[in-house]
């Protein structure tokens, strides 16, 4: 088996899988804690609306939304322009609009139950708008780092959207998830199975690594 | 900034139409049991409230702060807190060593601040008020979850506060505390003003029938 996984630069499969999950983490954690702490600590006509359809995005079906990045990214689409399409750059677009809600609703959450622990000493401090919200983006940090794994954990265990906007294409955008799912239908489960367990034991590394520095500055910081 | 005028406020069905005015000097103690609007009364003049009807108005801008029942204290070290503090208010952070001298917590300054005890908790709180030299300062039944030494503590750093020329408005249910840190007494029963006295006079001769119930210890319903 060993030598199946050298023929089919296993490693190349790892390592862009991990590249398109954490830069889709990356970009929709920069985009979502600060939506967030918006909703959470904003007053806005619209907000209970808004926070139905944030916790309702949690949910989006990833072969929706590889449909509506392929359709934008298409030659013909109004972004067929950039060339993105069956390129790594779509799947991470595709990964960053599934995984934004996951993060911005979690976070909300977090961020509202703190702001009610903390509203009357911040405006007491005279905090408020931005300044209040970074403050408790920062002082909610590590019930943040839940909000953050839970966007990985969706990122690195999704098929459908990077299937549709990658296209599964040997050397250029096939991941582990497409990987798999392509082995499977041909009938070759063993290395399916490999692939599947290599996965698992890549996400399981990353959870722990995180839990851990989470729990360190946690008992640091109380 | 003072004195502070509230002219026919109240609060939903907390705080009756009431009229009074805070006036600069000696401290003022808002006295009444469990429920008789003195929260509420504190937070609409700090400000933290809008009165439902009526008048809340400074002679002048200036600046106040607030201490609360239960500290909040921002997950960060002692030290952050107090500059979080001062950088909110347009101040430099030198102070902030100061004022942690002032209450007796320079050796935890690089602490982080939720691992304190609940009496360095309330200190740190105290010395975030310090830091801003308020020319009011509001206490809302400061020690009202602290044990006797704590207690002890938290009074010495308000009469500190009252000799450097701060206005002391403090609402508690603590009769020994009243007197022990009040000049006037302004005593409160179910949402409005029955007897506002020098506290020599209000603890000696009560005017009225709810104030020396209550100091009696009886039920002032009973």
């Amino acid at each position: 088996m060993l030598d199946i996984f050298a023929d089919l630069r296993l490693w190349e499969i790892v390592v862009l899988s991990l590249e398109v999950s954490l830069a889709a983490v990356l970009l929709a954690t920069a985009l979502g804690l600060p939506l967030g702490a918006a909703v959470a600590v904003g007053r806005f006509p619209g907000r209970s609306a808004a926070i139905v359809l944030l916790n309702a995005l949690m949910g989006l079906p990833p072969v929706v939304v590889g449909l509506a990045v392929y359709l934008l990214l298409s030659r013909a689409g109004p972004l067929g322009e950039l060339g993105l399409l069956f390129t790594p750059g779509a799947m991470v677009i595709a990964q960053t609009v599934l995984i934004t809600p996951i993060i911005a609703a979690l976070a909300r959450q977090a961020i509202e139950d703190a702001w009610r622990e903390y509203e009357e000493q911040l405006r007491s401090l005279g905090a408020h708008g931005i300044g209040a919200a970074l403050t408790l983006i920062w002082d909610t940090r590590f019930s943040l780092v839940t909000a953050v794994l839970a966007g990985l954990g969706r990122a690195s265990a999704e098929v459908g959207a990077v299937m549709i906007v990658g296209g599964n294409i040997d050397g250029v955008t096939r991941v582990m998830t497409t990987t798999i799912a392509l082995e499977t239908s041909k009938g070759d489960l063993p290395l399916a199975l490999g692939v599947g367990v290599v996965l698992i034991a890549i996400v399981l590394a990353l959870n722990a690594a995180a839990m851990l520095v989470k729990e360190a500055a946690q008992r640091r910081y109380g | 900034m003072l004195p502070l005028r509230l002219e026919e406020v109240s609060f939903l069905h907390i705080i009756k139409p009431l009229s009074l005015d805070i006036e600069a000097g000696p401290s003022t103690i808002i006295l009444g049991a469990n429920g008789a609007g003195k929260s509420v009364l504190m937070r609409l003049m700090h400000g933290l409230l809008a009165p439902t009807a009526g008048k809340i108005s400074w002679s002048s801008s200036g600046r106040q702060a607030m201490v609360f029942q239960r500290p909040i204290m921002l997950r960060r070290s002692v030290l952050a807190n107090v500059v979080y503090a001062l950088k909110l208010a347009g101040q430099r952070a030198d102070a902030a060593m100061e004022a942690l001298r002032e209450v007796g917590l320079v050796h935890l300054a690089h602490k982080p601040a939720r691992v304190l005890s609940g009496g360095e908790q309330q200190r740190l709180a105290l010395a975030r008020a310090w830091a801003l030299h308020p020319e009011v300062l509001f206490l809302d039944e400061p020690t009202a979850s602290l044990d006797p030494s704590a207690t002890r503590e938290i009074e010495a750093v308000i009469r500190a506060f009252d000799a450097a020329g701060t206005k002391i408005v403090m609402a508690t249910h603590n009769l020994g505390q009243a007197r022990r840190l009040g000049d006037e007494v302004i005593y409160l029963h179910q949402g409005r003003v029955v007897e506002r006295a020098p506290a020599d006079r209000f603890f000696s001769q009560p005017a009225t029938a709810e104030a020396a119930a209550f100091i009696k210890g009886e039920l002032p319903w009973g």
